[in-house]
């Protein structure tokens, strides 16, 4: 385990002392590469800082305004007929909204039902194979102008909800 | 993302009125717009860099390299893409940079990605198929090892953090190969 989080720590650096010496050896010159590559960095930023503004306030207000906790409710007495803790339900639900939320939940899951019950396992599960799904999509999109997604918005929140059960699955199966 | 953002929006609001939170959504309201402007600048910084480094790279010719070892897999996936596109060098890099849980790497090339993308796009304000093949790829998730959660399993006492590894790794695949089955199922059915 301590080799794989080594290399996985040492990937970066390599990587850009691996770029910079074959950018050298293939006389490039690197430093105005570089500095020319990064000068298109601003302008996309700026293209894609409304997209982010938008997002952040749909999903902290939703939360705020007590209807995330609505939803949680309605929807925990579905998952209580399976037998899925309420724990795991939150952090399903936050998951694809918001990175920072999902990590402050995911702590208090392990704090409270113990860092090897069933909840955090499946909780950790949950966090290593989901991704904060609307977020990158107002990046993605925002950063390529797109406004039409045809049928991509349905295909990624059916698809957050079958990995969402199969990350459970996963853990009741294997524990 | 028209009807997802009305939708949320009119339905906080709506919430926020009948639960009498109005003070709540208004702090929220306000720190969204910091928390956003914070991400911004994060991410100017990170993108910034990131593309500078493939800049190098890019004008190294090595692009050329990393696609011909890459394209029997990417070109099987995105067939529409021409040999030796710039999206397919950024493509790789991103879903490198996802498989080792490299976030700070993977959003910026996930960005170039999908500028490079565009310039393939005959009608630009429409997402291609392409495109929706390569959000879904990212929207599911395929980083292998979970540095970040295994160090709070440590950190909070778990005997064993590293027993996660295999169930992520096992769910990981099993979501990502639904998520894409899911992509191909719908656009057969819109056909």
């Amino acid at each position: 385990m301590k080799t794989i989080a080594y290399l996985s720590s040492i990937i970066i650096p390599l990587f850009i002392l691996f770029a910079v010496i074959y950018g050298a050896v293939k006389k490039v010159r690197v430093y105005d590469s570089f500095v020319g590559g990064a000068k298109e960095g601003p302008a996309i930023i700026l293209r894609i800082f409304p997209y982010i503004l938008a997002i952040f306030v749909a999903i902290k207000t939703f939360q705020a305004s007590g209807a995330f906790d609505y939803a949680r409710r309605i929807l925990g007495g579905v998952t209580a007929l399976f037998r899925v803790p309420v724990e795991v339900l939150s952090i399903s639900l936050i998951k694809p909204l918001s990175g920072s939320a999902s990590m402050g939940i995911f702590t208090d899951i392990v704090k409270t039902t113990g860092p090897d019950s069933f909840a955090s396992m499946a909780a950790a599960v949950i966090m290593g194979s989901a991704e904060t799904t609307f977020y990158v999509l107002a990046i993605y999109l925002g950063a390529a102008g797109i406004k039409k997604t045809k049928y991509l918005i349905p295909v990624c929140i059916i698809a957050d909800a079958v990995g969402i059960v199969i990350a459970i699955l996963t853990v009741k199966l294997l524990f | 993302m028209n009807s997802i953002w009305m939708l949320l929006i009119s339905i906080s609001v709506a919430f926020a009125v009948i639960g009498n939170r109005l003070d709540e959504f208004t702090k929220a309201f306000f720190d969204a717009t910091k928390s956003a402007v914070e991400i911004s600048l994060f991410l100017l910084g990170i993108v910034s860099l990131w593309l500078g480094i493939t800049k190098i790279i890019e004008e190294a010719g090595l692009i050329n390299h990393l696609a011909n070892f890459f394209r029997p897999l990417i070109s099987r996936l995105f067939k529409n893409i021409p040999a030796g596109h710039p999206s397919i060098t950024s493509m790789t890099l991103n879903i490198l940079a996802n498989l080792f849980g490299l976030g700070n790497a993977a959003t910026p090339l996930g960005i170039k990605a999908m500028n490079d993308l565009q310039t393939l796009n005959k009608e630009p304000g429409t997402i291609t198929f392409e495109m929706m093949l390569f959000i879904v790829i990212n929207t599911s998730s395929i980083q292998l090892i979970p540095f970040t959660v295994i160090g709070l399993l440590a950190e909070l006492g778990s005997k064993n953090p590293t027993a996660i590894v295999v169930p992520t790794i096992l769910a990981t695949i099993a979501s990502t190969t639904c998520a894409i089955a899911i992509l191909f199922g719908f656009r057969k059915a819109f056909k």
